[in-house]
């Protein structure tokens, strides 16, 4: 049954070959239903891996291929059943480095693949109707089952340059799918946007890569964490760390590299579900839990990373309570919930991250399909200060934004809460102030949700108006087509329940047991008293409850607050214009002076003085050119002279 | 007294610079031809000399190239002198100065 996992990536990239050489011949319904049959595919043999999975004892669900450095066997978590040989071929052997395309299958990347064939099998499923009519309907599905393959990729590779090709995969189809109507300005330069900001944190991917390679000789995780003393020393280990997260920040979108993410919002919706909200954004936290035994061996740089989580988490948490475009709003709240992730990586819970993350999954994906389902009913309208009272017109759609707006919440049963909950515990037996700071996130958190829940489903019809910059009235929205209330409904029942797999009180079969043979044992909340676990949950709970009920007060009718949306939190605290100062502007002046004085004097000089020189040595020497042959034949014989005169001086 | 082959270097080397002499002050293409040939046989008088002096069949048989190399080099010349003639009464070589750079 393991060998199922052969197949988990193998499909979406049947499924991409298949749309990208005969989709167009295929048209609009049946290229969707290959892509979203390929990724169900996917998932089926993902379910099939699990139960033969959790089928085996604890201690060895740590499956590698064996590897070839000899150095696999041994390492800490392997426990010697290196044995079924889970790698596709060699790829790469120069001199010491032997890196093979295999497959690192543990607890771990097993949950990783499960939500994200399984998200994705719907997230597809709902492009279906999301993309009806569009004119490049078939090329969205080549795109999208090209990224479940590099995100499958970055997630089961065993070594840091496997993970590193499916990094740059979800990176490209990022790009790809964020500038996919890229007939639109905004879209286009999003793309770029998000790209460039991706490489800057891919640098640190590579420099970690380099710096690991060169002290531990491998880069196939379960070896380089064998051979972890080796980075020991001389700070590698928080260099290589650190530069880890730089790429982490890249790609989960943390302060300093949040600002692709807003931005992104410029692609079609179920992509921003799918890639900048469920999958691909949460890369860098798995990339995190996935080095979890180098993060042990440096303190300090954990607390580099808690406080970078916390303080985005805050940060983002602000900004999206000014939002007016729904993406954006959400956008900012999964930076923010990202933020909480890289939190609890930084205070060592890396359970509590993982937890976030499936969940957030779950009630995240659901909130962007359900902005979508709205966006689709109202003909493309974003702007919420243009809804209000969609309850009536979308029940689905509004009945399943509500239970992801409870989860992301965090009130209690759902699952927000147990997971929000679980972060909050950890971070709060580590370090105060930062759980200080998480709690009023949860605040914040709870409030923006509502603000967004309240302006787009409740209040006035305002969408009946015509737009205060003259746009006309739009028509009476309508609820989605049944394959997009499908997943609305699938996802709505897993942002209520997803939170049963890591209850606190119980320890058998939950998702902490799950990881354990990746994570060890917890570390923090074992400190802490039951009771004092309960008094954290409640103080959850009665924040959550108490930001609803602000942002019930304040937004239920009514939709202009100014005092409340400063411009400072709707331009980001000014970080892209901090940039643009810093570096924008610069390298503009920078490339102008290129252009002005290198360009146009230095080189276009050079080229033009040689041009000048040779036209007026010519000019010259053309006067030797008399015409007359007499001058020629004086010419031969001084000539002849010159060289007579010089024999003879040399022979005298 | 016996004429050696000093004698033959010394005619040689005047024939040499009466022909470069006529060449550079005369304009008359046909007199700067025959001054050509004369700079040439008098190579050729050299040549001779020294293959008797030295005892070497080389410097004679190289006469012969350069009898060869001067027909040639005759029939052309005079070929172009011809069809100067037919453009133009006279042969004075300072007229033909159109290659001026």
């Amino acid at each position: 049954m393991l060998h199922a996992v052969f197949l988990v990536p193998l499909f979406p990239l049947v499924g991409f070959v298949v749309l990208l050489a005969v989709g167009r011949r295929l048209g609009e319904p049946v290229a969707g239903r290959i892509g979203t049959a390929s990724v169900a595919g996917s998932f089926v043999a993902a379910c099939v891996t699990l139960a033969g999975l959790a089928g085996r004892p604890s201690g060895s669900q740590v499956l590698t291929c064996s590897d070839s450095c000899g150095a696999g066997a041994s390492a800490a978590g392997a426990a010697g059943t290196a044995a079924s040989g889970h790698s596709f071929f060699t790829w790469i052997t120069v001199g010491g480095l032997h890196v093979k395309v295999a497959i690192l299958l543990d607890p771990l990347s097993m949950t990783m693949v499960m939500f994200v064939t399984g998200v994705s099998m719907l997230i597809h499923l709902y492009s279906i109707g999301y993309m009806k009519g569009d004119r490049d309907f078939t090329k969205f599905f080549v795109y999208m089952n090209a990224f479940v393959f590099s995100m499958l990729v970055l997630v089961l590779a065993d070594n840091l340059l496997v993970t590193f090709v499916g990094w740059e995969g979800v990176g490209l189809c990022s790009y790809w799918l964020v500038s996919f109507w890229f007939f639109r300005d905004t879209a286009a330069s999003a793309g770029k946007k998000a790209f460039i900001y991706n490489r800057i944190g891919d640098v640190g991917f590579l420099l970690a890569m380099f710096l690991i390679f060169s002290k531990t000789g491998t880069l196939t995780y379960l070896s380089v964490f064998a051979h972890r003393n080796h980075l020991v020393g001389g700070g590698a280990v928080v260099a290589a760390v650190l530069l880890l997260f730089l790429a982490a920040t890249g790609k989960s979108a943390q302060i300093p590299l949040f600002n692709w993410l807003p931005d992104a919002m410029e692609g079609p919706t179920p992509v921003s579900a799918l890639i900048h909200a469920a999958t691909m954004v949460t890369a860098g936290v798995y990339l995190m839990c996935r080095v979890n035994p180098l993060l042990s061996l440096t303190p300090d740089a954990r607390w580099v990373i808690a406080a970078i989580g916390g303080v985005t988490a805050f940060v983002a948490a602000t900004i999206a309570c000014a939002q007016q475009d729904i993406k954006r709003g959400l956008a900012f709240s999964t930076v923010s919930q990202i933020g909480y992730m890289v939190l609890a990586v930084g205070t060592g819970s890396y359970v509590a991250a993982i937890f976030l993350m499936v969940t957030h999954a779950f009630y995240k994906g659901l909130l962007f399909l359900g902005a979508g389902s709205v966006i689709h009913g109202l003909d493309d309208e974003q702007d919420m200060k243009r809804m209000g009272g969609l309850r009536r017109f979308m029940p689905w759609t509004y009945v399943t934004f509500l239970c992801a707006w409870l989860a992301i919440a965090a009130v209690p049963p759902f699952s927000g809460f147990w997971a929000k909950g679980d972060v909050l515990t950890n971070v709060y037996a580590r370090t105060l102030p930062l759980y200080a700071l998480g709690l009023l996130t949860a605040f914040f958190t709870a409030y923006y949700m509502s603000r967004i829940f309240f302006l787009t489903f409740t209040g006035r019809e305002r969408w009946r108006e015509p737009a205060p910059d003259g746009r006309p009235p739009h028509r009476t929205p309508h609820e989605a087509p049944w394959v997009m209330r499908a997943p609305l409904v699938v996802l709505a029942f897993f942002s209520v329940f997803a939170g049963a797999v890591n209850l606190p009180w119980v320890h058998v079969g939950t998702l902490d047991e799950w990881l354990r043979p990746v994570f060890g044992h917890r570390l923090f909340v074992a400190g802490l008293s039951t009771g004092g676990q309960v008094a954290l949950a409640v103080a959850d709970a009665v924040v959550a409850v108490a930001a609803l009920y602000v942002a019930w007060r304040l937004w239920r009718r009514t939709t202009d607050r100014p005092a409340l949306e400063p411009m400072f939190l709707q331009r980001v605290w000014y970080w892209d214009n901090f940039y643009d100062l810093v570096i924008g502007r610069p390298g503009q002046a920078f490339a102008r002076a290129c252009a002005v004085v290198v360009d146009a004097r230095v080189i276009d000089g050079a080229v033009n003085g040689i041009g000048t020189l040779v036209r007026s040595t010519a000019r010259g020497i053309r006067r030797v050119q008399t015409g007359y042959v007499r001058n020629y034949l004086l010419g031969i014989a001084f000539g002849l002279a010159a060289i007579l005169a010089f024999m003879l001086s040399r022979t005298w | 007294m016996s004429i050696g082959p000093a004698w033959y270097l010394a005619l040689a080397a005047v024939l040499f610079a009466l022909g470069g002499i006529g060449v550079l002050v005369r304009r008359n293409v046909l007199v700067m031809f025959m001054c050509i040939e004369l700079m040439l046989n008098a190579a050729n008088l050299s040549f001779v000399t020294f293959s008797r002096v030295l005892g070497d069949i080389g410097g004679q048989s190289l006469v012969f190239f350069v009898l060869v190399v001067a027909a040639a080099e005759v029939v052309v010349g005079l070929g172009i002198v011809v069809a100067i003639f037919r453009r133009r009464a006279n042969t004075t070589a300072d007229d033909l100065h159109e290659m001026r750079g």
